[in-house]
């Protein structure tokens, strides 16, 4: 019999509720499937399962809170029959329609008005549930509905209360435990700029690609050399990642944000991160992240220059021990060989661990950062 | 097209990144990215929406030179086949 738990959702995730079961008693589900739905106080998480086997009992039911490590569901190992010793499993009713679109505004809003969104038809792409659908939902809705109205408002708020609480701990914990040390060196991106400029006036508006994902490259490539950046601090130890999945924070358009994996980045080709750049953006603000996606982020990339500061000296995301952050990329005054040139800058800086690594390591894994940005044409 | 209707078509493609955007509440010649919070992503896929919905792929030297909902409607109007 398998035990199939709730896995660690990150950091600042320690419960949640379960939406929904995609599967039933009986169901045969493979490895990497995603078999139920769980809400956290970020966002709603898609979870897959690692193990193989037939689905024996839902343990627990859609609206129950949970902490990370409870079980879910018991399974049967492929062969394996049900014990006679056990019950029959209890049978439970089963939401086994589609999932719901909701845009996270239209979430919010269904919220504060009360409306419940399960009952509309949605209109927007995928037939998802708009803004504009739950407020004409909301303005046919009689009266009487009024004090549950007021109660949802409070929900909403409540569950952006959670949300800073969660991050609160999260980022408690890590300035507690983490003896942090900052460092930050300003990269030169005429190469890159212009290599990439190049690229985009050839491409067609759907295959562009954008600086952050040179930069994600650049960084997960540099952890080839600096394994020490890479990987979980675990039971009293450094445990150093075989491959490099890379945490993108990503802002929450109703505040918050998340950090969810782009999956062997130092393997893959700019198209590719590219497009699994844009495809995890998309399921951050749709709501349909993946449990592996939320868990295993090896080492965080953060990009505030959209919002024009220079550099980001960022909270380490525990139990990783190292965060990259990139700020503005500005044209500024820059010398070299004794002549000063307009160029385009970015201030990269890293936050890492004491126990783990030091500055000296952490300023040659910044020049190494440097390094392979001056080459863009290789990454 | 006419501007009312590339208007519309704007309007539209940026709900559909920034679904909480209230079209009365924008600035037409206030800049927007500021406005409605764009990120390059949602920027390149608010791109990608109007190249779907307008069939015009916009080059990205021509990027800077969009900056408010009017410099939009008015480039786009040049650009669209009529």
């Amino acid at each position: 019999m398998i035990d199939f738990k709730l896995p660690s959702l990150g950091a600042d995730m320690d419960e949640g509720t379960l939406l929904e079961w995609l599967v039933q008693p009986g169901d045969e589900v493979k490895r990497g499937q995603v078999v139920a739905i769980v809400d956290t106080s970020k966002t709603a998480v898609d979870v897959e399962i690692w193990q193989a086997g037939k689905v024996h009992e839902l343990i627990v039911r859609p609206g129950e809170k949970i902490p990370v490590g409870s079980v879910l569901a018991t399974l049967l190992e492929p062969g394996e029959s049900v014990p006679p010793t056990r019950q029959a499993p209890v049978v439970q009713t089963i939401k086994t329609e589609a999932r719901r679109r909701v845009s996270p505004a239209a979430r919010k809003e269904a919220e504060t008005l009360g409306v419940d969104i399960s009952l509309l038809a949605g209109t927007g792409p995928d037939a998802a549930v708009t803004l504009e659908d739950v407020r004409r939902a909301a303005t046919v809705k009689p009266p009487v509905q009024a004090p549950v109205v007021a109660s949802t408002a409070s929900a909403a708020i409540d569950r952006n209360a959670e949300m800073r609480k969660a991050i609160g701990a999260a980022m408690s914990r890590s300035k507690r435990e983490i003896p942090h040390y900052y460092l930050s060196e300003t990269i030169p991106l005429r190469q890159a700029g212009a290599w990439l400029a190049e690229q985009n006036a050839r491409r067609p508006v759907t295959t562009r690609l954008l600086m952050a994902v040179l930069q994600l490259k650049a960084v997960a490539l540099a952890t080839r050399k600096f394994p020490e950046m890479n990987g979980f601090w675990q039971d009293g130890g450094f445990k150093p990642a075989p491959a490099a999945h890379l945490g993108v924070a990503i802002a929450l358009r109703q505040g918050g944000l998340l950090a969810p994996a782009i999956h062997n980045v130092a393997e893959k080709t700019l198209d590719q991160l590219m497009s699994d750049l844009t495809d995890l953006v998309k399921r951050v603000r749709a709501g349909t992240l993946r449990s592996s996606e939320m868990s295993d982020p090896t080492l965080t990339v953060t990009n505030l220059g959209e919002q024009g500061v220079d550099a980001v000296f960022g909270v380490i995301y525990p139990p990783q021990v190292a965060l990259v952050g990139f700020g503005k990329v500005r044209e500024r005054p820059w010398t070299e060989a004794g002549e000063v040139h307009a160029i385009p800058l970015v201030v990269a800086s890293l936050a890492a661990d004491h126990r783990v690594s030091d500055g000296h390591r952490g300023a040659l894994f910044l020049a190494e950062i440097h390094e392979l940005l001056q080459h863009p044409e290789r990454l | 097209m006419n501007p009312q209707q590339i208007s519309a078509a704007v309007i539209a493609t940026l709900k559909s990144i920034a679904p909480e955007v209230e079209a009365d509440e924008l600035i037409a010649d206030r800049p927007l990215r500021s406005q409605v919070d764009l990120d390059s992503m949602d920027w390149l896929n608010f791109l990608i929406g109007l190249h779907t919905a307008l069939q015009v792929d916009i080059p990205e030297a021509d990027y800077a030179r969009l900056v408010t909902l009017n410099d939009l409607v008015g480039y786009l109007q040049q650009r669209c086949p009529v």
